[in-house]
């Protein structure tokens, strides 16, 4: 397996303060690396999204160390969190959250203008990120004017468009129907697999397993075990988490 | 287009009840701005129309005069004194004073006459639409506005009136001579302006000085502050100066014009900043998935003065087409609203610093976004 391209060694996460503080993460180490397709699984509450937004540079450890490609995130800034978000992750939500005011080429272009990428080159990119992924006849159309799968899709080529390391996907398959979410899948496999991106998947849907090259679970801030999944190299190892 | 204006643009007009409350916001108080700065350049013209079109090098005024139209008397020997001094070419007496004007119908009202030396031309009538400066020279002859005609009681020219019971027929008309009080001017030569307002003989109310070709004017008004008593000798800059610092604040006027513009402005940036407030709140979604996706806050805070400068430029466009129809409306009155290029430049940077000023609420409040609400939603 090649280097990790997002990893959280020990990470521990307190939310809240005083008698409401609540351990949501307690000493979890996970690595994800290039052309691996990851499911987190685990039940509500257990910390799968507070891990995804800590390994999203957008929540801070209390404790331990996040490396994105390579880069700690200790001491960062809010800024500098931005930046390493904007370099090197694609974020993938579970209800899409694209502009509605924006037609689907602009949603997608928005990833580059926030990087300052010149206007030109930005819509050509952004046309190619929805032909890959279908939608090149949708260019102009508005969120309202998609389907649940077709807004999913646009959001997947918001989040590649600006070629990050890797994609973090929470619940992406929620908000669909099982033809949707099918859809969506072979697109986040294939992101991973041709292009070489390392991605992320929260869910708790167990129709994506064939799909994942490995699958970690997680209960009460703690990952509690991993396995090999179906679209992987070996299905039966299976790793247990302590701590 | 870059895509930033593209969103600040769409996330204005996606909402254009909004919209429209924001920009009748800004239109209010632009054109209440605009009204009180226009009333308050047209006040400071007005009180000052007079000083403005005298031929004057120098003014001798009484001493402690306020403003043009102050009633305190100069003895009139000391033009003598003034015209002993080298470099002085003329002293022309000036009288000035309230008088009533009984019409032919016997009704009264008063006004304010103005004596010149017509022959020297120092304040005769100005714009004269009918008759010539000339003809005021003849006996009972005086000149009047046309705007004032009805109030006089009288037709026009040929018409006749009384001045403290003594015959005066008008010789002359002009046209867009206002006083900001109301009461119109009656022009008319200098010996008979004393006469029908009372002021002695040997008094006058002010000395339009004009100086020799190559006369030093700060040498020639020194000699004649210092010869001539209870008086102060005036550059016509000055006199302008003193008389709009009498009439703007001494009596509050300003003060209350001025007060009403700030008013005008306090309300534009409340309501442009709640419009703009609320509208960022709607949009905090999409910002804190800006945020998520990697945006710095810089590039929203852009996103939100965008959408003030675009509500800024629409609503200037309008107050600014409202106020030129002001304008229109007010020109033929005692007291136009003047609107100047300086004072549009003005009104337009106002507007644009009320609207980034109304923004400030909005970019605090994107300044506490959390991007990870983004995948808790």
């Amino acid at each position: 397996m090649s280097e990790p391209v997002i990893e959280a060694v020990n990470v521990a996460k307190v939310l809240g303060s005083g008698a409401e503080a609540v351990a949501a993460l307690r000493g979890v180490s996970l690595a994800v690396s290039c052309g691996e397709l990851t499911l987190l699984m685990g039940p509500s509450g257990s910390g799968k999204t507070t891990l995804l937004s800590i390994l999203g540079c957008m929540l801070t450890p209390t404790e331990g160390t996040v490396r994105v490609c390579g880069q700690s995130t200790d001491g960062a800034g809010p800024e500098d969190l931005a930046l390493l978000r904007r370099e090197h992750v694609g974020f993938v939500f579970q209800s899409f959250h694209l502009f509605p005011t924006l037609s689907a080429a602009d949603n997608v272009r928005l990833a580059l203008d926030v990087r300052g990428e010149p206007s030109r080159s930005a819509k050509a990119r952004s046309r190619e990120a929805l032909a890959r992924v279908g939608l090149s006849h949708k260019i102009s159309a508005f969120p309202r004017e998609l389907s649940g799968g077709e807004q999913q899709r646009v959001a997947i080529a918001r989040a590649i468009v600006g070629n990050p390391s890797i994609i973090l996907a929470d619940e992406p398959t929620a908000a669909l129907d099982g033809e949707n979410g099918q859809a969506i899948m072979k697109i986040l496999a294939g992101i991973s697999r041709e292009q070489g991106r390392g991605v992320l998947i929260v869910t708790h849907d167990p129709r994506l397993l064939p799909f994942a090259d490995r699958i970690v679970h997680i209960e009460d801030g703690r990952l509690v075990g991993e396995e090999r999944g179906a679209a992987g190299p070996d299905m039966n190892s299976r790793k247990s988490y302590r701590g | 287009m870059p895509l930033v204006f593209t969103l600040a643009f769409r996330n204005l007009f996606h909402d254009r009840l909004r919209f429209v409350a924001t920009v009748v916001g800004i239109v209010f108080s632009i054109v209440l701005v605009t009204v009180q700065m226009g009333l308050y350049l047209g006040f400071g013209r007005t009180v000052t129309t007079m000083i403005d079109h005298a031929s004057a090098d120098l003014w001798i005024v009484p001493r402690g005069t306020k403003c043009f139209e102050d009633p305190s008397l100069l003895d009139a020997r000391e033009r003598y004194r003034a015209l002993s001094i080298e470099g002085v070419a003329e002293a022309i007496p000036v009288v000035i004073g309230f008088a009533d004007w009984r019409m032919p119908s016997g009704a009264t009202t008063p006004v304010f006459v103005i004596g010149t030396d017509l022959r020297s031309g120092g304040l005769p009538p100005w714009d004269l639409v009918e008759g010539r400066i000339e003809a005021l020279s003849t006996p009972r002859a005086v000149a009047v506005d046309r705007s004032y005609l009805e109030r006089l009681g009288i037709s026009g020219m040929g018409a006749t009136a009384e001045i403290r019971q003594q015959l005066v027929r008008v010789a002359a008309v002009t046209s867009g001579i206002r006083s900001f009080t109301t009461t119109p001017f009656v022009f008319m030569d200098v010996d008979r302006a004393r006469s029908h307002t009372g002021i002695p003989s040997a008094k006058t109310t002010y000395f339009l000085v004009r100086l020799s070709p190559g006369a030093d004017l700060t040498r020639v008004r020194g000699q004649l502050a210092s010869k001539i008593s209870d008086a102060e000798v005036l550059t016509p800059v000055e006199f302008r100066e003193r008389s709009r610092t009498f009439w703007l604040f001494s009596t509050g006027a300003g003060a209350a014009l001025f007060a009403g513009a700030l008013l005008g402005v306090i309300v534009g940036t409340v309501i442009v900043a709640q419009t703009l407030y609320s509208s960022t709140k709607e949009h905090l979604n999409e910002f804190a998935t800006l945020r998520a996706i990697g945006s710095s806050r810089g590039y929203i805070y852009k996103v939100i003065v965008w959408q003030a400068l675009l509500s800024a430029v629409i609503g200037f466009s309008i107050a600014a087409l409202i106020g030129w129809a002001i304008v229109r409306l007010t020109a033929e009155t005692a007291l136009p609203i003047l609107i100047t290029p300086g004072l549009i430049a003005g009104l337009f940077s106002l507007t644009i610093v009320m609207c980034i000023a109304s923004a400030i609420a909005a970019i605090v409040q994107v300044t506490r976004i959390d991007p990870a609400t983004a995948f808790t939603r």
